[in-house]
């Protein structure tokens, strides 16, 4: 029933928003709709330990094999309560923006919602396909009607992108499902599929092309910088904090569990793209000007670390990416919040016209420092425990290169720091840079919603293991079903 | 046995708590409120810690756990601080020093803005913290998350006074190349976790020696992980090739510099060590002793001739810091653990000592640091004056100071395992005792060089300076005492019983007999006078001159800087805007925009009602329709 909920909530506030008159009420009802599934979200955790209530099957569509199911399994609980989390905080951080027929937008983000939820709940492969649309149409349009300048060709490719990587996996679920024993759509069955390696080989890239565009994963990541860039911040936020996890979900529980072989077989090469990709984004990091770009070349570097320790097969990579789900969404959010602020009090967000803020906005800085280092991982803000665990998890990967793989990966925790501080230096210390209008610090909204998020960094840097527990059973069942080894015994 | 010692968790709480009051409430609180919560915080863990050390005074340890950080699958990682020996002596150190620099503090960084007062404590507050749990965490995790966080107060603490963007640089620059250590220091802790299933010391210090069933290093193991553990500990502890860092540092306030790049933070390679000095004692770790060895003794030796040649105060200090860390490393090189660990305590003394000096003379010339526009100052602080003069006397290792005492012990070593190595390293001693004395007499003594303004406002620092520079330079003459060689007087040697039970130094194949360690000691004192009268007669009266040929190449350190920025720094920044500038949109997106276009170009033909975004969405959503019904068609056949 929570799981039902998770989505029902959203999808029919979003309904609703529509019908809404005046901004102002948009604003709020969102703001209390969103509310409402943290709430619903945060009772889904609490009904964890009994498993009682969590799931939900209803007939739907049962003629072509296809079920509504949904279950809210642990890697299910992380992203559902980061979405659920991160919609308020969005919402409040970005309250001073406005926009024309606010309804819509707020209706769509809450669509939006609906669709990810859907991505991280479904059990069900065609379900699953249809929330992934779900998710990515109302993306689709909030970036081209309320974006930038060169929104209309960016978000075109950013839709066709996705759609292109979309029919692929289409195909894959398609043929999937004519090679189950009932017919059905439902996970269960897909898990219980037995391909031949042969098989499995080319089906493998059809799912992992379109998972690897939505993280994205270089080198399929060059509609990314320029959608978080025109996106309209809010919906950037969403872009980046969750629907980019839809990516890594898909390969947690519809690639790797239902391609074991394929997925051990490619494992080497994906991992080698992923590793390319850290350092590649990390170095043009180092060279942005903009702060959207440098934090969304620095996101491809992140994604990118997770995939390779998915890729790892073992439990100690799973589990600091199922932590990490939940980090790299947070923090991200917390940076675009200051992001948003500065571009909006000083009409730019390029690093060289910036300068000095330190002085005029402490407070301001104090919260972009602390999530600028959870960013890259300090230990005792939550990065840390993802990332060690992430790295550990590489060095121990079966494979005659891990220790190459590490390193190499490693430089990402050199060049992280290298970004990131110059970023802090050029934007907040230094002079101020003159002909400014006096700005004022935080606002109250924005002080909540950031001070909620140094919390969660916080707590979560100090204490990993309360996040951990969420998903150890999850992750010691998901090796299960990833691990191949028994097959070589045979 | 010792429940009590459960209770250490508030040795470094407290200065987490004075951290909390003081920086959420810079704004609010009194300077003197806030100067009195950051000094009381430390020596309330100091009181503790002088406590902690008489309960292991007997050789007791105990591992305090507290809740599990992380704990997956047989990996466990509790968040759990060890006391013993080892870790006593840090902690006496470390509050002890740290809170005679507080005191300094207050009344050094008195002319700051409230807010700003509170924010420096602050920061120096969690640099304790961070210290504190560096040198008790019961594990190789709980450690490195200390030495982050040092790490990270160190980059606040140098870029204090952000407005200036070369402070700020220096900042970056110290925690990058930080992380370059550190990224082979977290190799090492992966690598202890595939082999040992456990990062805490007491485990993976048993796997090492054999005693748990199934679980074991191979020779190449311990290669690696102490030879990475040391990299870790190159950048921490500014040695060869990571040391550039260091004199940069210098940017931050002048008690920081004492505290964190003199006497605590940047010994926090030498404790790493110390602490697995069980790894490192191993025969597969031969290869990496000797590569300690000699970086160490490579380090103290550039960094001195560097030294020779400096004219600011705080950067002939600071090179002398990394000399002074290059021979710990020698130390622990050989074996003598107990060695660098009594040099890291008797430099934590003078050095503190001598920054804190510097503060003062720095305060009283109103923020001048080029000792060329100083001179004479001896006169006009007499207290500053001769509590340096101690300082000098102890760096240069004159009987019977401190430093003669831990650098006698280093000395010793290095001659037991080669006299070549005792060569070098006494030839380094020979010229800290001279571009010391070089810094003192040019500072104190001769005629002043400022301006006239500065010569009026030439002062003696208040009490709250001063009253540390003199506990201090007690310290830096008596603090040797406490480890006495055997060949004095049998026993005396009471740092090294102490330790005995958890740094055990290597015995050494050809160990010296006492008529030839007098002999040495009395060489080494001998050469030290030597070259302090021949400071004395090329300094006494200092003229100002251009620096030419090879003194050039030294005042501008070798040259290593400027080869790290060629070298390493503007390729890689070239390479990164070739693949921001060239290959991610040209190469990258040109093949994603090209197979666009051939879509577009498709997609046109069959174009039928619709046009615009919406339309194509459409008509994809029908494509996709034919797609699967055509395959479902197929496939069902």
């Amino acid at each position: 029933m929570i799981a039902f909920f998770l989505i029902l909530i959203p999808l029919a506030t979003g309904l609703l928003s529509f019908l809404i008159k005046e901004e102002k009420t948009a604003k709020a009802f969102a703001l209390l709709s969103s509310l409402a599934t943290l709430a619903v979200s945060l009772l889904g955790l609490t009904l964890m330990k009994t498993g009682n209530y969590l799931h939900f099957s209803a007939p739907w569509m049962s003629s072509l094999g296809s079920s509504f199911t949904l279950q809210l399994d642990g890697a299910g609980q992380v992203l559902c309560l980061l979405t659920a989390v991160a919609y308020p905080l969005v919402l409040l951080g970005t309250w001073q923006a406005t926009y024309k027929n606010a309804q819509q937008f707020f209706g769509l983000m809450l669509l939006a919602q609906a669709g990810m939820m859907g991505v991280f709940l479904a059990a069900d492969a065609l379900l699953f396909y249809f929330f992934w649309e779900l998710a990515l149409i109302p993306m689709y349009f909030l970036s081209s009607i309320w974006g930038g300048e060169r929104r209309i060709p960016v978000t075109f490719k950013f839709f066709i992108y996705t759609f292109a990587g979309s029919l692929l996996m289409l195909t894959g679920i398609i043929y999937l499902q004519a090679q189950t024993a009932d017919q059905s759509f439902s996970i269960a069955s897909f898990y219980n599929l037995e391909l031949s390696g042969k098989e499995q080989s080319w089906i493998f890239w059809l799912f992992f092309v379109a998972f690897a565009i939505k993280m994205p994963v270089f080198p399929l990541h060059t509609w990314q910088p320029d959608t978080y860039e025109q996106a309209p911040t809010a919906t950037t936020m969403i872009l980046s904090g969750v629907m980019v996890k839809m990516g890594l979900l898909g390969l947690i529980r519809w690639l790797m569990p239902v391609l074991p072989l394929a997925s051990f077989q490619w494992g080497d090469r994906v991992m080698i793209f992923a590793i390319i990709g850290i350092v590649y984004a990390s170095l043009i990091a180092i060279r942005q000007n903009d702060l959207k770009r440098l934090i969304a070349y620095s996101s491809i570097a992140h994604i990118g670390l997770m995939c390779a320790a998915l890729f790892a097969e073992n439990n100690s990579g799973t589990q600091g990416v199922m932590i990490q789900l939940f980090n790299h969404g947070i923090n991200i959010i917390g940076l675009w919040i200051i992001v948003e602020i500065i571009e909006r009090r000083y009409g730019t967000r390029k690093i060289s016209e910036l300068g000095g803020l330190a002085q005029q906005a402490p407070v301001m800085t104090i919260f972009f420092v602390i999530i600028a280092l959870a960013n890259i991982a300090l230990p005792l803000t939550n990065g840390f425990a993802g990332e060690f665990l992430m790295f550990n998890g590489l060095l121990q990967a079966k494979s005659n290169f891990a220790v190459a793989y590490t390193v190499v990966a490693g430089l990402g925790i050199i060049l992280a720091a290298v970004y990131t501080l110059n970023m802090i230096r050029n934007t907040f210390y230094g002079e101020a840079v003159v002909l400014r209008a006096p700005v004022t610090d935080l606002k109250l909204n924005e002080t909540i919603a950031l001070s909620l998020i140094v919390i969660l960094i916080l707590w979560l840097g100090i204490y990993p293991q309360s996040m951990l527990d969420l998903t150890e059973q999850f992750s010691r069942e998901w090796m299960n079903k990833i691990d191949v080894s028994h097959l070589f015994r045979k | 046995m010792n429940n009590a010692l459960q209770i250490v968790y508030l040795i470094p709480l407290l200065p987490l708590l004075g951290f909390l009051i003081n920086g959420l409430g810079r704004n609010y609180l009194s300077k003197t409120l806030i100067g009195l919560i950051g000094s009381g915080s430390i020596l309330g863990s100091f009181i503790l810690s002088i406590w902690v050390f008489l309960q292991v005074k007997d050789g007791n340890t105990h591992v305090a756990e507290y809740f599990n950080f992380i704990a997956i699958d047989n990996l466990v990682i509790p968040f759990a601080l060890k006391i013993d020996a080892l870790s006593s002596i840090f902690l006496l150190i470390i509050t002890g020093v740290g809170f005679l620099i507080h005191v300094y503090s207050t009344s050094y960084m008195h002319e700051e803005k409230p807010a700003h007062f509170g924010r420096y404590f602050a920061y120096l507050n969690l640099f304790v913290f961070s210290m504190l749990l560096l040198v008790m965490g019961a594990n190789f995790v709980i450690l490195f998350i200390g030495w982050e966080g040092v790490g990270l107060c160190s980059y606040l603490l140098i870029g204090f006074w952000f407005k200036k963007q070369e402070y700020n640089k220096a900042a970056n620059k110290a925690f990058i190349m930080n992380r370059i250590g550190d990224l082979a220091f977290l190799v090492a802790i992966f690598w202890i976790i595939t082999r040992a299933q456990s990062v805490s010391f007491d485990q993976v210090f048993a796997v090492a020696k054999g005693e748990v069933a199934g679980r074991s290093f191979s020779g190449f193991d311990i290669s690696v992980i102490t030879l990475l553990l040391f990299i870790g500990a190159t950048g921490k502890s500014a040695q060869i090739p990571l040391y550039t860092w260091l004199p940069d540092a210098m940017a931050g306030p002048t008690p920081v510099s004492a505290l964190i790049h003199a006497a605590t933070m940047v010994t926090a390679g030498i404790y790493m060590i110390a602490r697995s000095n069980e790894l490192y004692s191993l025969d597969a770790a031969e290869l990496t002793r000797n590569i300690i060895t000699y970086t160490g003794l490579a380090t103290a030796l550039l960094a001195a001739t560097i030294a020779l040649k400096q004219n600011d105060i705080k950067k002939v200090l600071a090179y002398s810091t990394v000399s002074q860390l290059g021979f710990m490393f020698l130390a622990l090189g050989t074996g003598a653990y107990v060695a660098a660990v009594f040099h890291v305590m008797t430099h934590a003394f003078f050095k503190a000592l001598m920054f804190l000096g510097s503060g003062s003379v720095i305060h009283a010339m109103g923020g001048e640091q080029d000792i060329r526009q100083m001179g004479g100052l001896g006169k006009k602080m007499k207290i500053t004056f001769w509590t340096f003069v101690i300082g000098c006397v102890a760096i240069a290792g004159v009987f019977p100071f401190s430093g003669f005492f831990s650098k006698d012990a280093i000395l010793l070593s290095a001659f037991e395992k080669s006299p070549v190595l005792y060569g070098v390293a006494l030839f380094t001693a020979l010229l800290t005792a001279f571009y010391m004395f070089r810094l003192l007499f040019i500072t104190f003594t001769g005629k002043f060089r400022g301006t006239e303004e500065q010569a009026h406002h030439l002062h003696e620092s208040p009490l709250a300076m001063t009253l540390p520079l003199i506990i201090l330079a007690v310290l830096s003459f008596a603090g040797g005492f406490v480890g006495i060689p055997a060949v004095f007087a049998k026993g005396a040697d009471r740092l090294g019983d102490f330790l005995k039970p958890v740094v055990a130094s290597l015995p050494h194949a050809h160990a010296v007999s006492h008529s030839t360690e007098y002999t040495l000691m009395g060489l080494s004192t001998v050469l030290v006078l030597g070259s302090i009268i021949a400071a004395w007669v090329v300094y006494r009266n200092y003229q100002q001159k251009g620096a030419t040929g090879f003194a050039k190449v030294l005042e501008n350190k070798w040259y290593v800087d400027e080869l790290y920025e060629n070298v390493i720094v503007k390729p890689l920044h070239t390479f990164g805007g070739i693949l921001k500038n060239i290959v991610d949109p040209k190469v990258v997106d040109g093949l994603v925009n090209g197979a666009g276009r051939l879509v577009n170009y498709g997609s046109r033909q069959l174009r039928l009602l619709q046009s615009g975004q919406v339309g194509s969405y459409v008509l994809l959503m029908v494509l996709s329709m034919v797609l699967i019904f055509g395959i479902q068609f197929f496939l069902r056949k």
